[in-house]
């Protein structure tokens, strides 16, 4: 019994620690609704800044937490000056848009951090006068542990009270609810939404800090906890910090029962929680349906059919990549078929998300799926490339049949996370079934079958598939199933008011967009001759998101010029040292100079231009 | 809807002409060209010692003369952690820059996505880093050879150790992938060879970097092990010491230890790091040879710094590289693959030779115990196990290997 309840205490050590950098994610959501991926690399700055003041303080109490105090704050400034110069610009962008920027924001600190301290890991020192263990029924507690056990309740009383005691918290939680209304009274939002940003960053900066008694300072620290933070956010209800706490202690005990039992389990567990939470509650445990913003209410510019010349110069454009292989050279092919998989793969995405209003987080999945079954069918059962490709779009919409059927009955974030966490159980499947997928050794020997050896000839294929993927996404986004999609998104109650049966239309668009992204899953397998875990992981699916948000959500072709800039930035910006902090401001230049992405950017310019010529013939 | 079109090729157009500008000038005096990828910006702290390793010989190899009086020319490519990213590099290393060879790569599936890259180009890649014993076994071909000593060597060097001792009542701890659960299971079966009465009692697969230390010692205790075997590795590792530290774990427990006595796991744990521990590392600071004294002072005066275990695979790397380069009659792969069978060089850990048989180098590792020396994890009692004895034999090797 001791055992188990010293057990029990461990798992709420490390649910403490888990709710302290979730908290800070969950107001900021909650509030300003930006799904802030920044959020794990102020948990990094945190434990780093931590360890440099441990080290230059004075040794004892109060130099140790006298380093963790002034290491949130430092993380909570660098919060307001990102709030500041940044998320201030795009407020008004698309939902979600702020992704991107917090996404290059990552990009920047992961390479900051690696230049300031370093590549090794750093570890602090334990925190004075709480070094040691205690017995507790004859089991030893580390008194750190004990500490983090009592910090975790603290926290939620401080944060309640400053919501429920305070005057900013009462304008903050008004501000959750109706953000214009709190505007109208005269308040000023801006500055509310700052001091938000920065008691957030400062909730993370802390639990960051509160981790060097326990483990080195990383530099993976970032993303590994931005992952598992959401999951606490979402489980709990967004903007509940209650939620947070509770959900935070769900995971934080079920993990230690559960490696008792089956030691692997740890690498899906939260996932299959929130899974489990959300098909139960679709608003996770304390969270309430979400109230649609005023700025949901405003229609978009309906698509358009293309005009004659523009369709004659978009058939030009196809054959001209069509001759390419004549002109370039043997690695811009394999460049180009990259290109190709990328905009297939977005603009299935950005067929849920832009046309039907369903975010997905976990769009891998169907990519990951197309790709597993086209390598598997050549190599385990012998298939040609030809049938093995034709098997692929099938298990995606297999996988998306599957998975759409629990998604479409919930929406907005929660909709997104349970695509997420539906991904992650594929890819933990594909990474645990070793007898069937060899694990993370992968598929090798997948291969393009004798005749489409040569660049030229596969690029040809990959064209004539992702090009045709593309056209029949497009042709459905015209069609009447199109229009119900995007109805559906512009107001769910007027499209079934009016009879329609959204959630069975929605279910098809998974279907379609799970079957295009396999395509392109098997197009990819065949290019790069092996298959691994990586295609079904989050990065790929934030690789995805990033392009469709970066190439514009509102227009058809924004997915693709998405894809194409962020696969070409990527090669090309690779080359240097230190790339990921010019990537990251590649992408924060393109995200304030065009908040409505490329595609947006672009018709502007356009708009732009053209005024000018008028007026230049007016004159 | 037009513009993304022209957009694809006018960035093409901008990217294709640095490429086109850089095409192989075919002079007898042009440098050689070799190709390089690693993860540098997934795990800088293993993969930039690395680097400075194969930088520094790369460098006294040209100062020599170079081979066949050309220089070497690297052109060292990041793949930010993606198997598909390193192939479309090697790619463009073949097939744009006209590299004659490959070599790097660290994490094991990369490394296999490499490997079958080189099948399938037809090129020669040498397997610098990655430990996972399909690279050279179960996927191995006839364009791969690897120069670290792999998982199941290492894992048999402490198998041997962990014979002598008394324990018989055995757990494991390995991170959930590849890596991990090749690692256990060759300890379990070279042990078991060894010392068949051992019985292996608890087994626990934290996530990799992601490590519950907390309930993980737990876990393990209970079970009441006589010794314990770990895998884990980096940020882990810091919280298994910690947690198992403050938990009592390791008290009257033998602890054998894969790679924790290399630099880059033990310097980071400074003070704390573990005492007794069995463990295969790299000593480099007690090295007397006088071929590895030179080594560290030229490393040392070079980057400011001292080696790691990176280190010395990168400079490894680069002298097998020089080494076949100068051995074969040309630059054309079926003559660099013949050069490379069998070959011997010289390093400042001795000769290494790439078996014919299964392609896996004979470089070895130390085994020894960790210890404290002034306030840092050292290794102590160590000795240097050549590879050779620790692999199968070729008849066994080969036997492993797909055919050709």
């Amino acid at each position: 019994m001791s055992f188990y309840f010293a057990q029990l205490l461990t798992g709420l050590a490390n649910a403490s620690s888990l709710f302290l950098v979730a908290s800070g994610l969950s107001i900021i959501f909650g509030v300003t609704r930006i799904v802030n991926f920044a959020h794990g690399s102020f948990f990094m700055l945190g434990a780093y800044l931590a360890y440099t003041f441990v080290n230059i303080l004075p040794q004892g109490v109060l130099g140790f937490w006298g380093a963790v105090i002034v290491a949130a704050a430092m993380v909570s400034l660098i919060g307001a000056v990102i709030e500041f110069a940044i998320l201030r610009r795009i407020y008004h962008a698309p939902e979600l848009f702020q992704l991107v920027a917090t996404f290059g924001v990552v990009l920047i600190i992961q390479d900051l951090t690696l230049w300031i301290w370093g590549a090794e890991d750093l570890i602090g020192p334990r925190a004075p006068g709480l070094t040691g263990a205690v017995r507790i029924f004859g089991e030893p507690i580390p008194e750190y542990d004990l500490l983090l056990i009592a910090i975790g309740p603290v926290v939620l009383c401080g944060v309640w009270l400053i919501f429920h005691r305070s005057r900013w918290g009462v304008l903050v939680r008004a501000a959750t609810q109706d953000r214009e209304m709190v505007g109208a009274l005269g308040v000023n939002q801006s500055w509310l939404f700052t001091s938000v940003f920065m008691l957030g960053s400062f909730l993370a900066g802390r639990g960051g800090a509160l981790q060097v008694p326990r483990e080195a300072a990383t530099l993976l620290m970032d993303l590994n906890v931005i992952a598992e933070a959401f999951v606490v956010v979402v489980i709990g209800g967004m903007g509940s910090v209650l939620g947070a706490y509770v959900a935070a202690t769900l995971i934080g005990v079920l993990n230690a029962f559960g490696i008792l039992i089956m030691p692997t389990i740890a690498l899906v567990l939260p996932f299959l929680v929130m899974a489990v939470v959300l098909v139960v509650r679709p608003w996770g445990l304390f969270g309430r349906p979400e109230r649609p913003q005023h700025s949901a209410l405003e229609s978009e510019t309906p698509l358009r059919l293309l005009s004659g010349p523009a369709a004659y110069a978009l058939f030009g454009a196809v054959v001209l990549m069509a001759l390419a292989p004549l002109a370039v050279d043997e690695f811009m092919l394999v460049l180009a078929v990259d290109i190709l998989i990328a905009s297939l793969f977005a603009a299935s995405l950005h067929f849920l998300m832009g046309l039907g209003g369903m975010v997905s987080f976990g769009h891998a999945a169907y990519f990951g799926l197309g790709a597993y079954a086209a390598a598997l069918a050549t190599t385990t059962l012998g298939l040609g490339m030809i049938a093995s490709m034709i098997l692929a779009p099938i298990a995606g919409a297999m996988g998306a049949l599957v998975i759409g059927w629990f998604c479409v009955r919930l929406s907005g974030v929660y909709l997104a996370m349970l695509t997420l966490a539906a991904a992650q159980i594929v890819w933990s499947i594909a990474f645990q079934w070793r007898d069937l997928t060899g694990g993370d050794d992968g598929v090798l020997g997948v291969w393009p079958a004798e005749w489409a050896t040569s660049k030229t000839t596969y690029y040809y294929l990959a064209l004539a598939l992702c090009v045709g993927g593309i056209w029949l996404l497009h042709r459905m986004a015209h069609s009447p199933f199109g229009y119900v999609l995007r109805g559906g998104r512009d107001s769910a109650l007027r499209a079934e008011a009016i009879g329609i049966d959204l959630r069975r239309h929605q279910w098809a668009g998974f279907v379609a967009a799970g079957a295009l992204a396999g395509l392109a899953g098997a197009v990819f397998a065949f290019s790069k001759g092996s298959v691994f875990p990586d295609e079904l992981a989050i990065p790929r699916s934030i690789d995805g998101l990033i392009m469709v948000l970066l190439g514009g959500v509102h227009a058809l072709f924004g997915p693709i010029l998405g894809a194409s800039a962020f696969t070409l930035l990527e090669d090309w910006i690779t080359r240097f040292d230190y790339w990921r902090f010019i990537f990251g401001l590649v992408i924060l230049a393109i995200v304030i100079a065009a908040p409505d992405g490329l595609a947006g950017g672009l018709n502007r310019l356009g708009g732009l231009l053209t005024s000018l010529r008028n007026k230049e013939a007016a004159r | 809807m037009t513009n993304r079109r022209t957009f694809i090729t006018c960035a093409a157009a901008a990217l294709a002409a640095p490429l086109f500008a850089g095409a192989p000038v075919l002079a007898a005096d042009a440098p050689i060209k070799v190709g390089e990828v690693n993860s540098y910006t997934r795990l800088p702290a293993f993969t930039e010692p690395y680097r400075n390793g194969w930088q520094l010989a790369l460098e006294e190899i040209n100062a020599a003369g170079g081979i066949k009086g050309r220089k070497i020319e690297v052109i060292s490519r990041d793949d930010a952690g993606k198997p598909g990213n390193a192939v479309k590099i090697a790619e463009e290393l073949v097939s744009s820059d006209g590299v004659v060879m490959l070599f790097g790569t660290f994490f094991s599936h990369i490394g296999l996505a490499v490997t079958d890259f080189a099948k399938q180009r037809k090129v020669l890649f040498i397997a610098s880093e990655p430990l996972s014993d399909a690279i050279v076994w179960s996927k191995g071909n006839r364009y791969t050879y690897r120069l670290r000593p792999s998982t199941h060597m290492q894992a048999a060097m402490l198998a041997e150790m962990a014979a002598k001792l008394d324990a018989t009542r055995w757990a494991t701890v390995a991170p959930n992938y590849a890596y991990g659960t090749d690692a256990v299971a060759a300890f379990k079966s070279e042990l078991k060879k060894r010392k068949p009465e051992v019985e292996f009692v608890d087994e626990q697969w934290p996530t990799l970097f992601k490590m519950d230390g907390g309930s993980t010692v737990r876990a393990i205790e209970r079970a009441k092990p006589d010794a314990i075997y770990n895998v884990t590795f980096g940020s882990d590792l810091a919280k298994f010491v910690r947690e198992g530290a403050i938990r009592g774990l390791f008290d009257g427990r033998e602890v054998v230890s894969l790679l924790t006595g290399e630099p880059e796991y033990l310097d980071p744990l400074g003070g704390e790091a573990p005492v007794g521990w069995i463990v295969t590392g790299y000593p480099w600071y007690d090295i007397t040879t006088p071929e590895h004294q030179a080594y560290v002072e030229a490393y040392k005066a070079k980057w400011g710094e001292s080696p790691k275990t990176g280190s010395l695979v990168g400079y490894n790397s680069m002298l097998a590289v020089a080494e076949v380069l100068g051995n074969a009659k040309s630059t054309d792969t079926e003559d660099l693959l013949a050069a490379m069978d069998g070959l011997t060089f010289n390093s400042p850990s001795g000769s290494i030779t790439f078996r014919a048989s299964d392609h896996q180098s004979t470089m070895g590792a130390w085994v020894g115990r960790t210890g404290l020396r002034d306030g840092k994890g050292v290794m102590v009692e160590w000795s240097y196990k050549n590879g050779a004895d620790y692999l199968p034999s070729d008849a066994e090797a080969r036997a492993m290997r797909p055919a050709d």
